[in-house]
């Protein structure tokens, strides 16, 4: 590759210390500002007793509380917002729905900062405004779409707003306008690749030089394959709606870990059980906290992602603290096709359908793409004497769950007494994909 | 009046007709006329049996899901076209037959076939019409076929 181009080189390459005088700097100001604009939070810092006067810098940091997807849950769907709405141009969602679904808000310069990221991580994939960025996320509440999306203007990009889906148009417009950089999920990238190889063509055929796949978790193998079937360079990218959305940290050319863009969102490793914060290098549940997001400000947000940081020097030129590939959760939620499931909501779905909440749920990845099969027990109320009605009701619970999680699953109804009662701790869960190398 | 049917949820794997068949045997429950549907994952047992009350009984203990339902039987004469003609019937009438089965038993001459109809008493007035016999007073709870 070229020489390492950045697009903000200021900021990229910035001394360690030069970076946390400008983070202590951020993080005062942003503590005033959620403790007089978001009631719940305050009320979260005097319960344990700490005020914004006793926040000085990033040292202090570990004095303020946790923000957890429950409190998100419980202030749904603005009591986080710390701004005016009137001063909001946009929310996004998570693709959790009913109780779990996030609405994040944002101003215009929250939009910009976010954008402001992603355009970084489309410069360190080589990215130029020469090249032509297809953005194959979704677009619409989903972050991935409309980051990448503005991401890819700030760098100049000719964007191909394509959204996600519709194969044959992908395919049409990679090859015909030329596409040099590929923005999708892992799994849609392998399909793409498949595709292609399907049509007849060969992985030099495309003008595809880079990817920059996300949103769901993906191992060096999966990398190999998608490099291999499309010919280019893949490009890890990671974020989460609470914090903005994608490019909260990104691959350089060194394909050796995300940096972490942490003048905006400052990290931290947690030992989930005790929540005491962990030295560099030790593995924990990542925190970040908002440094200057304006609507929806969140402080010592705990991710669930369990992940090791380092400030090792990296090849790229870059100083931004490096995140290694997510390796695993703190939580139950799963990911599939991208889509943040967690097993509460299909146990709801159950419930409101007439179904004991006894339930089997598989995961697995078949040609690079997730499948999600659920085992649920019979009752004589949905069994009659006809195949037909069983798979009526097969269908039925389907569409319910797809309604909840946005995917659709396979539903196989099985004999009462097959799947295995919870002691104490059900296992309800298995997950047979190999994502964490 | 229609037939009494027990059907049964069995899942599609080695053993598990016969446990299901073995319950009904230790039940004392006489089979006079069974079919199985199956998909991949799944089969349906449906059967029509003497003493339907402590067959439901002993299968509801032995946990499976037991759907009692209404079917219509006829006699038939057992020979070539037999079936057709009564099949035919129905047909030329509207009804829609949404599986069949036949006894195991056979009788002077007689062939005795289960038909699962959306409505039985219907289907059984148009068979009554065209000289066919139903066969629901044959099999009432308990007494001799």
């Amino acid at each position: 590759m070229s020489t390492p181009r950045y697009y903000q080189p200021e900021i990229e390459t910035m001394s360690i210390d030069e970076m946390k005088a400008l983070q202590s700097e951020k993080l005062v100001k942003q503590v005033r500002h959620i403790y007089d604009n978001v009631p719940y939070y305050r009320a979260k810092m005097e319960r344990k007793g700490v005020t914004p006067d006793d926040i000085h810098g990033i040292e202090d940091l570990h004095k303020l509380p946790f923000i957890t997807k429950d409190d998100l849950r419980d202030q749904y769907p603005k009591g986080f917002l710390a701004v005016p709405q009137s001063e909001c141009v946009r929310i996004q969602s998570t693709s959790g729905t009913t109780g779990r679904r996030v609405v994040a808000f944002y101003t215009q310069h929250d939009v910009d900062l976010w954008e402001d990221c992603c355009a970084r991580a489309i410069m360190a994939v080589g990215g130029t405004n020469e090249d032509v960025c297809q953005v194959a996320y979704g677009y619409g509440l989903f972050t991935g779409g409309p980051g990448l999306n503005g991401g890819s203007h700030k760098v100049g990009c000719l964007t191909l707003p394509m959204s996600s889906g519709n194969t044959e148009r992908q395919i049409q417009f990679m090859m015909d306008l030329e596409a040099s950089i590929l923005c999708c999920t892992p799994s849609y990238a392998a399909y793409l690749g498949e595709s292609l190889k399907e049509r007849g063509y060969k992985p030099e055929d495309n003008k595809l030089k880079a990817g920059i796949f996300g949103a769901e978790p993906w191992t060096e193998e999966m990398r190999r394959d998608i490099e291999k079937s499309l010919g280019i360079k893949a490009y890890d990218i990671y974020g989460l709606t609470e914090i903005s959305g994608p490019g909260v940290s990104f691959e350089c050319e060194a394909q050796a870990g995300m940096h972490i863009n942490e003048d905006h969102f400052l990290p931290e490793i947690i030992d989930p059980d005790t929540e005491e914060v962990l030295p560099e290098g030790e593995k924990g549940e990542l925190v970040f906290t908002c440094l200057d997001k304006e609507a929806f400000p969140m402080v010592r947000y705990r991710t669930r992602d369990i992940c090791v940081l380092t400030r090792e020097k990296c090849s790229c030129g870059r100083t931004l603290i490096r995140m290694r590939k997510p390796m695993g959760r703190s939580d139950d939620m799963l990911i599939i096709r991208g889509v943040n499931v967690f097993p509460s909501q299909i146990e709801t779905v159950l419930l409101q359908e007439g179904y004991a909440p006894n339930y089997l749920i598989e995961v697995d990845r078949v040609n690079n793409t997730d499948t999600l099969d659920i085992y649920v027990e019979l009752t004589e109320d949905q069994f009659s004497d006809t195949v037909k009605a069983v798979t009526a009701a097969e269908k039925a619970l389907a569409g319910a769950i797809k309604t909840m999680l946005g995917i659709n699953p396979a539903v196989h109804l099985v004999a009462p007494k097959t799947i295995a009662r919870s002691e104490g701790k059900a296992v309800r869960v298995k997950d047979k994909r190999k994502l964490h190398d | 009046m229609a037939l009494k049917q027990i059907s049964v949820f069995v899942a599609n794997q080695t053993g598990s007709l016969e446990k299901l068949v073995n319950i009904l045997a230790e039940a004392g429950v006489d089979m006079r006329a069974m079919s199985i549907a199956d998909t991949q994952e799944f089969g349906i047992m449906r059967m029509i049996v003497k003493g339907n009350t402590k067959a439901c009984e002993a299968l509801r203990n032995a946990g499976y899901l037991v759907n009692v339902s209404h079917v219509t039987a006829v006699e038939i004469p057992d020979e070539p076209g037999g079936l057709a003609k009564v099949v035919s019937i129905l047909a030329s009438h509207g009804v829609n037959i949404e599986y069949t089965y036949a006894f195991m038993t056979r009788s002077h001459g007689k062939a005795c076939v289960v038909f699962r109809v959306e409505d039985n008493e219907a289907a059984e007035s148009i068979l009554a019409q065209n000289g066919i016999d139903t066969l629901s007073h044959l099999v009432a709870e308990d007494a001799p076929l």
